[in-house]
């Protein structure tokens, strides 16, 4: 691996550090009683923003509460990142690329598991609603975007990533970057 | 012939064009065409100035945005306000609480903004009760009052609550001279001039917290203090009462107290006095007067009766107070930006005297007295007198600044508003009202540094302004752009109460501290509920607490019985919301109350004497949600023999409902 590469990962392993300490997500609500807008923000070991506005307009549709600790992963994903962190200081420290090449994809892998599971959880809260709510309108779902804009009755919902999963694209695209490198350069030094 | 028939069409024609232009102006003459622009602000603006009107005999305080003329809030201050629970809460009551006991009502009558080198501070504004008098503090973050003091020796509070430039002192004059409170009162009227004294009251203001204490007491001679006016720049440490009826009569004061050509200014120096009280010079008098606090962090008012005010007599310190000679009957005493120029507004002259403080100071040192008036120094007219604005208008009564060396004073007889260049004493320009100008504000007009672009006039007749409303119409404020030469008409616009004085303000001041909720984590309410699950119902003899939640839509809890005649209810009403604006409110069917309204991490308590067994039904009453309707609960009252358990719930029944036998 070149210097250029060791430098790359060693950027990469920072910005993920640096993604524990800001939200990761967010999930912005805009509806005509709020014009100044409700915001989930979603940081690697908690929730924040106005959670319990959020909590207490949900209950006229049935929703679950919101509460950090009905999340396994906030108690685990820090440590993942962490994981993470060393894994590509381990690989800048000792330059092998099979490593490198373990490490892309793992890291991509834990970031389409780490999808899917918001996904998930998206469904299940959008979903599994109390049969007893005031509100129950047929057929009608509540579960957010995966990423992008929907109306949900009167809230309209904007699901983007924040600071911290911008920091962790990055760092994704970073290594990318580094794979495609090494890659190249090998072929070269085949021939 | 003809010609001669055409000759008088013409003439007539033009006797009747000019006999048009003899009329009065009308409003049609006073509005010019782009009035409704200067006054318009669109849906979702901000105006530009807070406005607080006092609502005279409404007893509260209004607030309207300029130059809309738009109503934000009324706050309860003297007067009981059912809308609000304000008096009737459990929490509120003791606000107004006085030495003679519970008192749900008075006459409000001017505002004062607190200020901080002579500038408003935007932190509180105070008002005055007349009839039974007081002031009051409100919190600009809460806009509530938190605080009201009484005034012992007092009575007709008038000259109040004026207050200097860091809002170090509010002074209260009584406008009826009394006997003193633990004098024996019990004595014939026409006594007046040995028995009846003026006394002048100096309460202190908490630099931080704004807590108001009486610091010393002025026993002056029994005139009627009017209107007074701190000095400011030059003049600080100098207060300025203008007073009438120094003739002294007790009856048909109209003629009687208008018999002596010039009344008086009384300038004070209250720092002097100041001196006076530290040194111990005061004398101690028992006397009975209550003090009220609201707390933010309980939600409650307390009461506490005090006993004892120092009071220096004026005639015993010959340098704290002097007379300067003031043509007919002042009203106004209003000193301008500078400080150096205190404009008197005799009810009755002809002219308007401007004195000048400097000029006031070396007739001092030069003692050019004039006799005196009951022990206190009269200075001679003319020695400090800067000079008189002539034929200013009818019924002088008050002047207000703009800080471009320009006063504004309203004229109650010829009912219009004359602008006039103070270091000149000359006219610049006069807009008649529609009718009768009482008082008028000029954005921070009483201030250091006024921002003169807008006038208000507080009219007291309105007659044909309005659509008609029967014998009993609304009062008028007019709103005048003043930003150029010529003042010029641009808005009326209706108003609660009978507003006396008012002052309006920058809104950048005061909206960005106003406070959206009360934290439930901060509330120490001794019934707070912090949360469903705390909610319960506690007997304690015949008194029953309902520790009661509210969120939308719901009450915790919704059922309640075993409840039974003789009992008290306290229904102890937490507001679990901390959203902004998302209060709730609670009202009993039957209940000789009122409502409550509940903002966000409040707690409130409605009291409830249940007057007969029966279902009695409680709702939210305050538009909360889309299920607001569903927010609503049961009592049920047993009679007092009955054994019903004291049980309460939320969503379950309980007791246990029974299946109805199926057929």
């Amino acid at each position: 691996m070149s210097l250029l590469s060791r430098i790359g990962i060693i950027v990469a392993a920072v910005l993920l550090i640096g993604s524990t300490f800001v939200p990761i997500w967010q999930i912005d609500l805009n509806a005509p009683q709020y014009p100044e807008g409700l915001t989930l923000k979603i940081y690697t070991d908690t929730l924040g923003g106005n959670v319990d506005i959020i909590n207490g307009l949900n209950h006229y549709i049935g929703m679950k509460t919101l509460h950090t600790k009905d999340f396994i992963e906030f108690s685990v994903l820090k440590y993942i990142i962490y994981f993470f962190a060393g894994f590509s200081l381990l690989v800048a420290f000792v330059g092998n690329k099979k490593i490198l090449y373990t490490l892309f994809s793992l890291f991509v892998l834990f970031g389409v598991v780490a999808m899917i599971d918001f996904w998930r959880w998206e469904y299940n809260y959008g979903h599994d609603l109390d049969p007893h709510a005031a509100i129950i309108v047929p057929g009608m779902a509540y579960q957010p975007p995966l990423i992008g804009f929907k109306q949900l009755l009167n809230f309209g919902a904007y699901s983007v990533p924040d600071t911290g999963g911008w920091l962790f694209v990055i760092s994704g695209v970073l290594m990318l970057l580094v794979v495609i490198k090494e890659l190249k350069f090998s072929k070269n030094e085949n021939k | 012939m003809n010609n001669k028939l055409v000759l008088l069409a013409v003439s007539g024609a033009f006797a009747v064009t000019a006999l048009q232009s003899c009329k009065p102006q009308n409003t049609s003459s006073v509005v010019s065409g782009n009035a409704s622009v200067k006054a318009y602000v669109a849906p979702g603006k901000y105006d530009e100035v807070y406005n607080f009107l006092s609502g005279g005999f409404s007893g509260q305080m209004s607030v309207y945005g300029l130059p809309s003329g738009r109503l934000f809030r009324v706050i309860p201050v003297f007067s009981v306000d059912p809308e609000k629970g304000w008096g009737y809460s459990e929490e509120t009551k003791p606000m107004l609480n006085t030495s003679h006991g519970f008192v749900p009502w008075d006459d409000l009558h001017h505002v004062q903004l607190s200020k901080t080198n002579g500038d408003a501070d935007g932190r509180w504004v105070f008002g005055n009760a007349n009839n039974t008098p007081r002031i009051a503090r409100i919190n600009l973050k809460t806009f509530k009052a938190e605080e009201i003091i009484e005034l012992p020796n007092s009575a007709g509070n008038h000259s109040s609550p004026y207050l200097t430039e860091n809002t170090e002192y509010l002074v209260a004059g009584t406008r009826f001279s009394v006997p003193p409170d633990n004098a024996n009162g019990d004595v014939p009227i026409n006594t007046y001039k040995q028995n009846f004294k003026g006394y002048l009251s100096f309460v202190s203001v908490g630099k931080e917290d704004g807590k108001m204490d009486i610091a010393f007491q002025l026993e002056c001679p029994g005139v009627d203090f009017d209107l007074s006016r701190a000095g400011k720049g030059v003049s600080h440490g100098w207060f300025f009462f203008s007073c009438y009826n120094t003739e002294q009569a007790n009856t048909l004061l109209e003629v009687n107290a208008s018999q002596r050509d010039k009344d008086f200014i009384m300038a004070v120096n209250w720092k002097k006095a100041e001196e006076y009280i530290k040194a111990g010079k005061g004398r101690k008098e028992k006397v009975k007067y209550v003090h009220n606090v609201y707390s933010e962090a309980t939600h409650s008012a307390s009461s506490e009766m005090k006993t004892e005010v120092t009071i220096l007599n004026v005639k015993d310190f010959p340098d704290l107070c002097y007379m300067m000679p003031c043509p007919k009957s002042p009203h106004g005493c209003d000193v301008d930006p500078t400080g150096e120029y205190i404009v008197g507004s005799g009810k009755l002259a002809a002219l308007l005297p401007v004195f000048s403080f400097s000029k006031m100071l070396k007739a001092i040192e030069s003692k050019a007295f004039d006799g005196a008036y009951d022990g206190i120094p009269v200075i001679k007219y003319e020695a400090a007198l800067y000079g008189e604005v002539k034929k200013p208008g009818l019924g002088p009564l008050h002047t207000e600044f703009d800080g471009k060396g320009n006063a504004y004073t309203s004229m109650f007889v010829s009912s219009e508003v004359v602008k006039w260049n103070i270091k000149e004493l000359k006219v610049i320009d006069r807009v008649p009202v529609f009718y009768s100008v009482g008082h008028l504000c000029v954005v921070e007009g009483d201030s250091k540094n006024p921002t003169g672009k807008y006038l208000i006039a507080y009219n007291k007749i309105t007659k044909d302004r309005y659509l008609p409303t029967g014998p009993e119409l609304c009062q008028s404020a007019q709103l005048f752009d003043i930003s150029g030469e010529k003042m010029e008409m641009i808005l009326d616009f209706p108003t609660i109460g009978e507003p006396h004085y008012a002052q309006a303000v920058l809104a950048e001041k005061i909206q960005k501290n106003s406070q959206k909720i009360y934290k439930i984590d901060e509330n120490k309410h001794q019934y707070v509920t912090k949360g469903e699950k705390e909610s319960k119902v506690v007997r304690e003899g015949n008194k029953v607490h309902v520790y009661m939640t509210c969120v939308r839509s719901h009450f915790s809890p919704d059922n309640i019985e075993g409840i039974k005649m003789g009992d008290e209810v306290y229904f102890h009403v937490t507001n679990l919301e901390q959203d902004w604006d998302v209060p709730h409110g609670f009202a009993v069917k039957g209940a000789v109350n009122a409502e409550l309204l509940i903002m966000p991490g409040e707690t409130q308590t409605l009291k409830w004497t249940p007057e007969k067994p029966g279902m009695w039904p409680f709702y939210c009453t305050d538009f909360c949600s889309a299920l607001h309707q569903e927010m609503q609960g049961y009592v049920r009252v047993s009679p007092a023999s009955s054994n019903t358990p004291l049980v309460w719930s939320l969503g379950t029944n309980l007791p246990k409902a029974e299946e109805p036998a199926s057929k």
